[in-house]
C-alpha cells in the first residue's frame, strides 16, 4: 500500500505550530525521511508534492541537496504541474556551478521546442536565470532561433534569455545581432524591453558592436517620442505615465551610446530635453524618468543649455521633501562635482543644510558631497559646518569626516592659526577616529608655524589637563609639551591666555601620561621623550627627570626599555652632550608620500658615510623623521649653543640632486664645483692645505642649499674630517650628512656635504666654522668666519 | 556554433568580475578587445517578515549557500535596524539595498552602483501589485502558505533581475492560464492535486 502523503499546505501548517526551533527540526527531519524513502522508491505519483515540500523547507534554511535530481526528473515528466515544480526547483536548488545542472540542458533544448508556450516559457526562464556558460554555448542557436518567432510572449523571453547568455559568453554577442535590429520594429512593450536591454548589455560589453549600434539612436529617439506623445494606455500606464520602465531603459541605451560621441548626442538632445522639462514629477515613476535623464544629460556630449537644465533639476531634486530624492539628487551631484564644479557650487547651502538630516543614508552623502565643495573660498564658512557635524555624527562616518576635514584644512587653510586651531578641535572631539598619519603631519605642520609655538603649547597643554583618552591628542600634545615646554613655563604668550604653570605641574602631566592605562605604548614613547627633552629646558627639576628615567631602564616593554636605557646614558656618560642631543627640532617638510619608509639612523655615536641614494631624487630638503626615532640629532643652533652636532649621528634619507652621498663619493669630483642657479661660488676656508668650496642654489622662499667641497692639497690624507657650522640668530641651519670623512691627499678627491639654511628674515648671512680633522698623526682643529657670501644667496 | 571566430585565449575571475580575453581571427585589427564582465544587474530579491524570517528568495548571481545564508542574515539584520521614515535606499558593502516595508513584509533588492533606484522602488511596487491582484488583497499569510505561486509570479515578471513586461495585465493574464493548464492536465491524468 503507498504511503499516504502530507499534502503541502498541511505541511507548513504544521511546521508553523512548533513553538521552538527543536520542534521545528523534528518535524522536517521525519518529513525528509518520509521524502528521501518515497525518492528512493522512484514513486511518480507525489515526487511533485515532495519537491515542493522539500523547496518549503530548503527556504526555512534546511538542506536540500537530495532533491536536485528529482528535479531533473520532473522536468522530464510530460506533465505541466511536473515541469513548474521541476523548473523552479532548479532554479532554486542548483546553479551553474553544479554538475548536475548540466544534465537539465538536454531537457531545455527538448522544451524550447515545446508546441506550449508557457513550456517554452518556462525552458527559457531557467536558462536565463542560471545557466552555465557551457549551457549558454549549447542553447544558444536555439534562443535565437526563438527570437524570430512570431510569438511576442517567447520573443520577449527569449530577448532576456539571450541577455543571459551574452553575459555569460560575450563571445557570442555577434549572433544576436542581425535578431535585434528586426526587434526594434516590434510594437509590444515587453519584446522592446527586452530587446534594449539586449543591445544595452552587447554595447557595454563590446566596443564594436557599440560602434555598430549607434546608428539606431534615431530610432530609438523615435520610439521615445511615441511613448511620450501617446494617449493614455490602460496597459503600459503608471501613474500617468506612459511605460516608466520602458523609458527608463531607452535613456539608458541612449546615455551609452551617445557617451563620446558628438553625432549620436546631437541626435538625442531633443528628445532630453522634452523629457527633461514635460515629466510629471509629482510621483516616483516620474521621477524616476527625470533621474535617468538626468544621468544620460551628463554624461553625453550634451550642448551647456542642456547641462544647467540638468543641473537645475538636481538642485530642484534637493529641495523636494521626499527623502529618496534628496539622497539619489546627492548621489548624483557626486558624480558631477569634478566636471561641472561651479554648478553645483550653487546648491552648497542646501547641501549643507541636508547634514542636519536626521536619515543616516542621507548624512553621509550630504558629507561626502560637502567635502568636495570646500575650496579656498569657502572653506571658513564649510568648516563651521562641518566642525559642529563632527561633534554629532553617528561613529561610522567620523572617521571619515576626519580625514576629509584635515585634507580641505591642508589644501585651503587661510592662516596657520587656523589650520593647527583646526586639527586641534578635530583631536579633541574625534581624536580616536583619526589615522595614524596625522600625527606627523600635524606635528610637521606645528614646528614650521614657529611664531604659533606659544600658542599651541598653551591649547595643547590645556586640552590634555581635560582628556587624556584619545591618543593621537595626547601624543602631539607630549611632543609639544617636549618641544616648547620652556615657552610654556614662562607664563607669557601673546595669543591665548597664558597659564602659570609651575615645572612640577607640567612633569606632573607627563608622568600620568606614562602611566596611565589608557596610554598606548607608542603614547608612552612620545611622553618619555618629551620628559627627557625637558631636562634640557627646565632649572630645577632634572633630578626628578633623571629618577623617571631610571625607573623606566627596567620596564617592560622593550621599546620603552630601550629608550630610557639611552636616556640614561646621555645623562650619565654623554651629560655634556645632552643639551645638543635635546635642542628644538629643526624645520621639517612633508616630502614624499613615502616619507613613512625614510628612518633616521639612530644609534648614539656609529658613522654612516652616506643616506640611502635616491639618484635623481628631485632637490629636497630631508624629512626627518618622526619622534618615534630615537635621537634624531640633527642640531640646530640656538641663540644660546653655538655648534650644529656631528653629522654621522643624523641620517636624513634623501639625497640631493647630483650628490651621491654613497661612501666613497666618487662622482662628487664629477660633480665639484658645479654651479647651481646662477648664484657665484665663494671659497669660504682655505687654510693648511685645507680649503672649502660652497656653492649655492636658492630654494622657494627663503631655503637655500650650500653644498660645500672640502678638498686637501698636501701629500697626506686628512682622516677624521668634521665639519661644524654656526649661522645668525634668525637663521636656521641644518647640516646634512656628508659623504665621507676622509679627504683624500694631492686634491684626488673630495668630501661633500650639503647644508640647508633658512633665512626667513633675510639677514646677512654670515657663518662660523669649526673644522677638526686629523692628518699625519696629529689633530687638528680651527675655527673660522665666513662673511663674503654673495648677496643673492640670501637676499 | 558563434558566428565569429573568436577564442578564449584567458580569463581571470574574482569574485563578481570577470575578466575574458578574446582573439578574433577574422579581424586582428580588433583583437584584443577586453570583455569586461562585471555583475552589473541586481544581484538579489529577497521578501522576509518583521522578525526576520525568510518568505522568498530570488537570486540572481551565482554564490554559495553559505555565502547566501550569511547575506541574508546581515542584510535581514541591517535593514530591520533602520529607523522608520529614513529614505528607502541604504549602503550595504559594495551593494546598494533598495528595500521598502508593506504591513508586515519587507521587500528588498541589493543592486549596484550603476541601477537606478527609483526604478527599483517601481519594480518592488509592480511585484506587489502582480501579488495582490492574483490572491485578491494579499497577505503575509498568502505568500507563506503559497510561495510556490509566488515564485511562478515573480518568474513571470522578472528575469535574470531585468523586467519581462512591464503591462501589469499581461502577466496576471499569463499566470491565470498557466494556472488552467495545471489543472487541465491534472484532470486528465486523474492525479490527485497537492
Amino acid at each position: 500500500m503507498a504511503p499516504s502523503s502530507v499534502k503541502l499546505q498541511e505541511l507548513i501548517r504544521v511546521i508553523r505550530t512548533a513553538k521552538t526551533q527543536a520542534e521545528e527540526r523534528g518535524m522536517i527531519q521525519k518529513e525528509c525521511a518520509d521524502i528521501r524513502s518515497a525518492f528512493r522508491d522512484e514513486d511518480p505519483a507525489f515526487r511533485c508534492r515532495n519537491v515542493a515540500k522539500l523547496l518549503y523547507m530548503h527556504m526555512l534554511g534546511y538542506p536540500a541537496h537530495f532533491g536536485q535530481m528529482e528535479c531533473l526528473k520532473l522536468i522530464a515528466s510530460p506533465r505541466f504541474t511536473d515541469k513548474r515544480v521541476g523548473y523552479l526547483g532548479a532554479m532554486l536548488l542548483l546553479d551553474e556551478r553544479h554538475d548536475a545542472s548540466l544534465l537539465i540542458t538536454n531537457s531545455i533544448k527538448n522544451d524550447l521546442n515545446h508546441s506550449s508556450q508557457y513550456i517554452q516559457g518556462l525552458a527559457l526562464c531557467t536558462l536565463g536565470c542560471m545557466g552555465s556558460p557551457e549551457m549558454c554555448r549549447d542553447l544558444a542557436t536555439e534562443v535565437e532561433r526563438l527570437l524570430k518567432a512570431s510569438n511576442s510572449y517567447i520573443k520577449k523571453k527569449a530577448a532576456l534569455a539571450a541577455v543571459h547568455i551574452v553575459r555569460k559568453v560575450p563571445e557570442l554577442i555577434e549572433l544576436f545581432i542581425p535578431a535585434t535590429k528586426r526587434l526594434l520594429g516590434e510594437k509590444n512593450h515587453g519584446v522592446l524591453h527586452g530587446t534594449v536591454i539586449l543591445i544595452t548589455e552587447m554595447c557595454e560589453r563590446s566596443p564594436d558592436t557599440l560602434r555598430k549600434y549607434r546608428k539606431v539612436v534615431p530610432e530609438l529617439v523615435q520610439i521615445m517620442k511615441g511613448l511620450i506623445m501617446s494617449g493614455y494606455s490602460p496597459e503600459h500606464n503608471v501613474a500617468g505615465i506612459s511605460d516608466p520602465f520602458l523609458q527608463v531603459r531607452i535613456l539608458c541605451l541612449l546615455r551609452i551610446l551617445g557617451h563620446h560621441d558628438g553625432d549620436a548626442s546631437e541626435a538625442m538632445n531633443d528628445i532630453l530635453a522634452q523629457v527633461a522639462t514635460n515629466t510629471d514629477t509629482s510621483k516616483n515613476a516620474g521621477n524616476a524618468i527625470l533621474y535617468e535623464t538626468v544621468l544620460t544629460i551628463m554624461d553625453i556630449r550634451s550642448e551647456s543649455g542642456l547641462r544647467v537644465l540638468a543641473v537645475n533639476i538636481l538642485g530642484r531634486f534637493l529641495l523636494n521633501n521626499d527623502k529618496n530624492i534628496r539622497y539619489i539628487a546627492m548621489m548624483s551631484l557626486l558624480k558631477m562635482v569634478q566636471t561641472d564644479h561651479n554648478a553645483v557650487q550653487r546648491h552648497r547651502g542646501t547641501i549643507v543644510d541636508c547634514l542636519k538630516d536626521t536619515d543616516a543614508s542621507v548624512k553621509r552623502k550630504a558629507l561626502d558631497l560637502s567635502l568636495a565643495l570646500v575650496n579656498a573660498h569657502n572653506v571658513r564658512s564649510m568648516m563651521k559646518e562641518l566642525l559642529p557635524f563632527l561633534d554629532n555624527c553617528p561613529p561610522e562616518l567620523r572617521s571619515d569626516c576626519a580625514s576629509g576635514v584635515f585634507l580641505a584644512a591642508e589644501k585651503f587653510a587661510p592662516s596657520k592659526r587656523w589650520h593647527i586651531d583646526t586639527i586641534l578641535r578635530v583631536l579633541t572631539t574625534a581624536g580616536s577616529f583619526v589615522r595614524d598619519e596625522t600625527v606627523p603631519n600635524l606635528i610637521v605642520l606645528i614646528t614650521n608655524a614657529s611664531e604659533l609655538y606659544c600658542y599651541t603649547v598653551h591649547k595643547l597643554y590645556r586640552a590634555v589637563l581635560n582628556d587624556i583618552s584619545q591618543q593621537p591628542l595626547v601624543q602631539v600634545a607630549s611632543w609639544c609639551i617636549g618641544e616648547y615646554g620652556d615657552l610654556l613655563l614662562t607664563g607669557v604668550c601673546e595669543d591665548v591666555e597664558p597659564m602659570q604653570v609651575t615645572e612640577d605641574e607640567v612633569l606632573d602631566v607627563l608622568e600620568t601620561l606614562l602611566q596611565s592605562h589608557m596610554s598606548s605604548p607608542a603614547t608612552r614613547a612620545y611622553a618619555l621623550t618629551a620628559l627627557m627633552k625637558l631636562s634640557t629646558r627646565i632649572r630645577d627639576n632634572v633630578d626628578r627627570i633623571r629618577k623617571v628615567v631610571s625607573i623606566y631602564g627596567s620596564c617592560i616593554d622593550v621599546e620603552l626599555q630601550q629608550r630610557a636605557v639611552e636616556y640614561n646614558a646621555l645623562f650619565k656618560k654623554y651629560d655634556h652632550m645632552r643639551s645638543a642631543v635635546l635642542e628644538r627640532m629643526p624645520l621639517m617638510e612633508k616630502g614624499s608620500p613615502n616619507h613613512n619608509d625614510q628612518s633616521a639612523l639612530i644609534s648614539n655615536g656609529e658613522r654612516e658615510g652616506g643616506g640611502e641614494t635616491q639618484g635623481g631624487v628631485k632637490l629636497q630638503p630631508p624629512v626627518a623623521s618622526q619622534t618615534m626615532d630615537l635621537l634624531d640629532l640633527i642640531g640646530v643652533p640656538d641663540a644660546s649653543l653655538p655648534e650644529a652636532l656631528p653629522q654621522p649621528l643624523s641620517q636624513p634619507l634623501t639625497g640631493q640632486t647630483g650628490i651621491e652621498s654613497s661612501v666613497g663619493g666618487e662622482l662628487l669630483d664629477l660633480l665639484g664645483g658645479i654651479d647651481f642657479g646662477g648664484i657665484p661660488s665663494i671659497t669660504a676656508y682655505n687654510k693648511n692645505g685645507l680649503s672649502l668650496e660652497f656653492s649655492f642654489q636658492r630654494e622657494q622662499g627663503s631655503l637655500l642649499t650650500i653644498t660645500l667641497q672640502a678638498r686637501n692639497s698636501t701629500a697626506s690624507d686628512m682622516t677624521e674630517f668634521i665639519f661644524q657650522a654656526a649661522v645668525p640668530k634668525t637663521v636656521q641651519l641644518q647640516l646634512q650628512a656628508p659623504s665621507g670623512d676622509v679627504v683624500p691627499a694631492m686634491n684626488r678627491g673630495s668630501v661633500s656635504q650639503s647644508i640647508l639654511i633658512n633665512n626667513p628674515n633675510r639677514v646677512a648671512l654670515k657663518m662660523r666654522l669649526r673644522l677638526s680633522y686629523s692628518v699625519q698623526g696629529s689633530s687638528v682643529q680651527d675655527v673660522a668666519e665666513v662673511s663674503n657670501f654673495p648677496a643673492q644667496a640670501w637676499q | 556554433m558563434p558566428a565569429a571566430s573568436v577564442i578564449l585565449v584567458e580569463q581571470v575571475r574574482s569574485p563578481g568580475l570577470s575578466i575574458l580575453r578574446a582573439f578574433n581571427y577574422d579581424t586582428y585589427a580588433a583583437a584584443n578587445c577586453l570583455y569586461i564582465e562585471a555583475v552589473k544587474q541586481m544581484h538579489f530579491m529577497l521578501l522576509f517578515s518583521r522578525q526576520g524570517k525568510l518568505r522568498l528568495q530570488k537570486w540572481f548571481i551565482a554564490i554559495g549557500e553559505r555565502e547566501k545564508k550569511k547575506i541574508i542574515r546581515e542584510m535581514t539584520q541591517s535593514v530591520l535596524a533602520r529607523q522608520p521614515k529614513t529614505c528607502n535606499f541604504m549602503d550595504w558593502k559594495d551593494l546598494k539595498i533598495v528595500y521598502k516595508r508593506y504591513a508586515s513584509l519587507y521587500i528588498c533588492c541589493g543592486m549596484e552602483d550603476q541601477d537606478n533606484e527609483l526604478l527599483t522602488i517601481e519594480i518592488m511596487h509592480r511585484y506587489v501589485e502582480l501579488l495582490d491582484k492574483y490572491f485578491g488583497n494579499v497577505c503575509e499569510l498568502d505568500i507563506i502558505f503559497n510561495f510556490e505561486k509566488a515564485y511562478f509570479i515573480l518568474d513571470e515578471f522578472l528575469m535574470g533581475g531585468e523586467v519581462q513586461e512591464t503591462s501589469k495585465l499581461s502577466v496576471s493574464k499569463c499566470i491565470e492560464e498557466s494556472d488552467l493548464m495545471q489543472e487541465t492536465m491534472e484532470e486528465y491524468m486523474s492525479k490527485p492535486t497537492f
